[in-house]
Parts: C-alpha cells; sequence; structure tokens
C-alpha cells in the first residue's frame, strides 16, 4: 500500500476528492432527512416515484455520459469540484478552456491540471459568494435582475459566451472543426426536435462524431 | 415545529452545506497554488488565472441568481439557494422540482405561499437525488480513466493532442449548432409557434414569435466572436497582451448588451 511520501500529486488529488464528493454527496442527501427530522415529516413516496420516474432517467443517462465526456477536458481537481458545484457546461468548463487558452498550456499535462483546477475552484467560489449575496439582497434587487430590460442579455448570454470561445479554439482547429459544425447546424436547424432544452444531450453526440472524423483526417494524414 | 419555506432553520441547514461546498473549492485552490509554487510554475500567470476567472463568472452567476429567484415564488429561498449552489444546472432544477409537484398533483404555482413540509421535502429528495450520478460517479471511475488516457497518450502523443482538441470542439459545435435551433422561423410558420410547458403553473403554454426572432442569438453570436477577432487584433498587432486575459468576459458582456436593441429590433 502505498503511504503519503510516495503518493504523487496526482494520487494525492482522486484520494482528497475522494473524499470530499462522497462527503458532499452523504451532506446532501442528509438535508431532506433533517428538514423530515426537525419538522416531523414524510416525503409523498408517490410523489416521490413519479417525480424520480419523470426526472432521473435522462439526467442519469446525461450525467454518465457527461462524466465521460468533460473529465478529460476538466482534468482530475476540476471534475471533482465541477460535479458537486454545477453548471458545468455553461461555466466550469468555458471558464477552464479560456484559463488554459490563456495560459497556453496543455490540458493534459500537470500544469494544465493545475491551471484547470485554480480557475474551476475560483470560478465556484465566484457563484457560491455572488449567489450567497444575491440571497442576502434579494428584496432590493429583484426589481433590477427581473427588469424586462435586462432580460434579453441574459437570455443570450450561451450565445455571447460561444461565440467568443468557439471563435478562439475553431480559428485555431479549423480542419476539425467543418464537420462537427456543418452536422450541428443541419441538425439543429432541421429536426425540430432539438431544441435549447436539447444541447446537453447533443454535446457528447457533437464530441464523439469529432472524434470520429479526426480519426479518418489522422489516419490519412490531412491533419 | 411550524413549517415555512423560509423558516430560519432551513437557511442554517443550507448555510452548513454551501459552507462544505465553499470549503471545497477553497481546498482544491489551495492545493493546486501550493502545487503551482512547488514546481517553480509562473506566479505571474497563476495570478492572471485566478483574476480572468472571477471576472468571467461574474455576468454566469448573475444568470444564477436570476433562476434563485424564480423559483423562490414556490419553494421559499433557502432550497433553490442550495440547489443552484451545488450540482444542479439553470435548467434543470426548474424542471426537477415541476416533475415532483407534478408527481403529488399539483404545481408549483399552486405550492407559492402554502407548501407543507411534506411537499418541500418530496420536492427536495427528487431534485437531489435525481442530478447526483456524477457526485459519485468521479470518485468510482476518474482515477482509472485518466490513467487510461495517459497510457494511452504515451502509446501516440500526436493524436492524444488531436483526441482533446476533439472534445473541445465537439463540445463547442453543439452550442453553435444550439444557437441556430430557432433559425427555421424565416421560413417555417409552425416554427413561430411554440408550445411549451410552464414549469410554475403546468399549463401549456402557447407562445408566438417573429419570423426573425431566431437570428436573434446568431447576431449575438456573431457580434461576440468579431468582438473577440478584434481583441485577437489588439493583442497581436497593436501587442496589448493585457487584452490577452480579458478577452472573454468583454466579448461576453458586450454580446449580452447588444442582444437588448437586438431583440428590440428582430424580436
Amino acid at each position: 500500500m502505498k503511504n503519503n511520501k510516495t503518493l504523487t500529486y496526482m494520487d494525492s488529488v482522486h484520494r482528497d476528492g475522494r473524499i470530499w464528493n462522497i462527503s458532499m454527496m452523504i451532506l446532501l442527501l442528509l438535508f431532506p432527512v433533517a428538514v423530515g427530522i426537525i419538522f416531523n415529516a414524510g416525503p409523498d413516496w408517490q410523489g416521490v416515484g413519479l417525480g424520480l420516474v419523470a426526472t432521473a432517467p435522462m439526467y442519469w443517462a446525461v450525467g454518465v455520459v457527461e462524466v465521460i465526456t468533460f473529465i478529460p477536458m476538466l482534468g482530475a481537481g476540476g471534475s471533482y469540484l465541477s460535479f458537486v458545484t454545477g453548471n458545468i457546461s455553461n461555466l466550469k468548463l468555458p471558464c477552464a478552456i479560456n484559463a488554459l487558452e490563456n495560459a497556453k498550456v496543455d490540458a493534459k499535462s500537470e500544469e494544465g491540471e493545475i491551471i484547470s483546477t485554480i480557475a474551476i475552484s475560483v470560478s465556484s467560489i465566484v457563484t457560491t459568494v455572488i449567489i450567497a449575496l444575491g440571497v442576502l439582497l434579494i428584496v432590493p434587487l429583484q426589481p433590477l435582475l427581473e427588469s424586462p430590460v435586462l432580460k434579453p442579455a441574459f437570455d443570450q448570454m450561451l450565445p455571447a459566451l460561444f461565440g467568443a470561445l468557439g471563435v478562439a479554439l475553431i480559428s485555431k482547429n479549423w480542419k476539425l472543426a467543418i464537420a462537427p459544425v456543418a452536422l450541428m447546424l443541419v441538425l439543429f436547424i432541421f429536426v425540430p426536435a432539438l431544441d435549447a432544452g436539447t444541447v446537453g444531450i447533443m454535446v457528447p453526440v457533437g464530441v464523439l462524431f469529432t472524434i470520429a472524423v479526426s480519426r479518418i483526417l489522422y489516419k490519412k494524414g490531412l491533419i | 415545529m411550524q413549517f415555512s419555506a423560509n423558516h430560519p432553520i432551513l437557511f442554517v441547514l443550507v448555510g452548513i452545506i454551501i459552507a462544505a461546498v465553499l470549503g471545497q473549492s477553497i481546498y482544491f485552490l489551495v492545493k493546486s497554488v501550493r502545487r503551482a509554487k512547488a514546481t517553480n510554475m509562473d506566479m505571474t500567470k497563476i495570478k492572471k488565472t485566478i483574476v480572468t476567472a472571477a471576472i468571467f463568472t461574474i455576468a454566469p452567476a448573475v444568470a444564477i441568481v436570476i433562476t434563485v429567484l424564480s423559483l423562490s415564488q414556490s419553494l421559499g429561498i433557502a432550497l433553490p439557494w442550495l440547489r443552484l449552489s451545488v450540482v444542479g444546472s439553470l435548467s434543470y432544477e426548474a424542471i426537477a422540482a415541476a416533475n415532483a409537484a407534478s408527481g403529488m398533483g399539483t404545481t408549483l404555482a399552486d405550492l407559492a405561499g402554502s407548501i407543507s413540509a411534506s411537499q418541500y421535502l418530496t420536492i427536495s429528495v427528487v431534485m437531489t437525488i435525481s442530478i447526483m450520478v456524477g457526485i459519485w460517479l468521479v470518485p468510482v471511475i476518474a482515477k482509472k480513466y485518466q490513467s487510461g488516457l495517459m497510457s494511452f497518450e504515451n502509446k501516440d502523443k500526436k493524436w492524444s493532442d488531436i483526441l482533446q482538441n476533439s472534445l473541445f470542439i465537439g463540445m463547442i459545435s453543439a452550442f453553435v449548432g444550439f444557437v441556430f435551433c430557432d433559425v427555421n422561423r424565416l421560413w417555417s410558420e409552425s416554427a413561430r409557434v411554440v408550445e411549451s410547458k410552464d414549469n410554475l403553473t403546468g399549463e401549456i403554454v402557447e407562445k408566438i414569435f417573429s419570423s426573425t426572432s431566431g437570428l436573434i442569438p446568431v447576431v449575438v453570436m456573431a457580434v461576440s466572436a468579431i468582438c473577440m477577432c478584434l481583441c485577437g487584433v489588439l493583442i497581436n498587432k497593436l501587442k496589448w497582451k493585457w487584452v490577452n486575459d480579458y478577452a472573454l468576459p468583454i466579448c461576453m458582456i458586450i454580446g449580452m448588451a447588444v442582444a437588448i436593441p437586438v431583440t428590440a429590433w428582430l424580436g
């Protein structure tokens, strides 16, 4: 068995990540238990069953695919943190990608692991603090945040984010990007079932298709 | 004890969990910075990463606060505060809460102001369990998965680099496609009539959009992309290196700001 002296940095990240995530899972599950004990109430089991049937299968399936897709992009520390703090594809992952691009480091290197974990940690801290401030100042902030003037700006946050991030990444990998971008444009424009709510499901599809195309281009010596 | 969705004890419970989440983030931040120092990484790079990540996060975090506000109408403030600070996402929480309410034969709108402890408990159980996969699956597979990727890299370094870029491009391509998902309103009359379930009331709501409304996200994305290209010119031609660190948040904010007049014009 390895002791602390022989643990590599990555080993220690995995050890600490496992401890944190399992502890957080237990803590999250304890919330409803504590509410039930304090208020002397039990859940409506039929409501739990029907609610889970309607929600869980899709999100469990998406969750498994997200874990497999995002771990190589987020790094080890970033993955442990992101899957606890959430908002991965709309916040944590773009934040990590931007940090790796700015620092000009390889995502797979130890430097990349450190940069990505720092970016995701800071993003998680800032998000938690801003939400807490929002909750504290909910009364004075509500008219501003729900203002119809500002609504279009927040509605279009993802296009604004992925326009800037997309041009930075695609310009550096345009040969890889042509086929998947074309496929996604055709699918999203011409398949009515694909809407804003399905983008999370289409990320793994885009990733798998890009890997397949890249492999063909690589084997043919085109990249 | 008399239940209320805004009972102080709920804020104490949520505060404890959020403090733990904050603790995990601070722990990993400190651990990474220490490692960066120990391996003699350029500390200016680390400081820039911290500042840029913090600035970049502000706008998306404010958008999350807006979701807390909308869910707080029926669930009080404590539960949405917890759910949006851990695991969840902007879209997931409202759907999970609405499905749990529907499972009890009611809607979130009907629960507003009169939610019982049992209903609150039911909704929080569904919201918690339905999104739990990532938290336990990462500890189970991350180490083996990463070491598999590493040994793969040692076999073929070039393909491994291409594979990494393919992951990023695959994700970006899905979001680029999503931006165009309503463009068909230009030529399809049926696409302009959108029926969606209101998560709050459970009712099917019919919305009629203008033919050009699907172009709003496209214009916003284009403006943001052009802005990024201009930043590239400033960095490479005028040697304004500092722009590099703030380019993404600047372009994102400009894109969001442009959305206001563009929505008034095309929406």
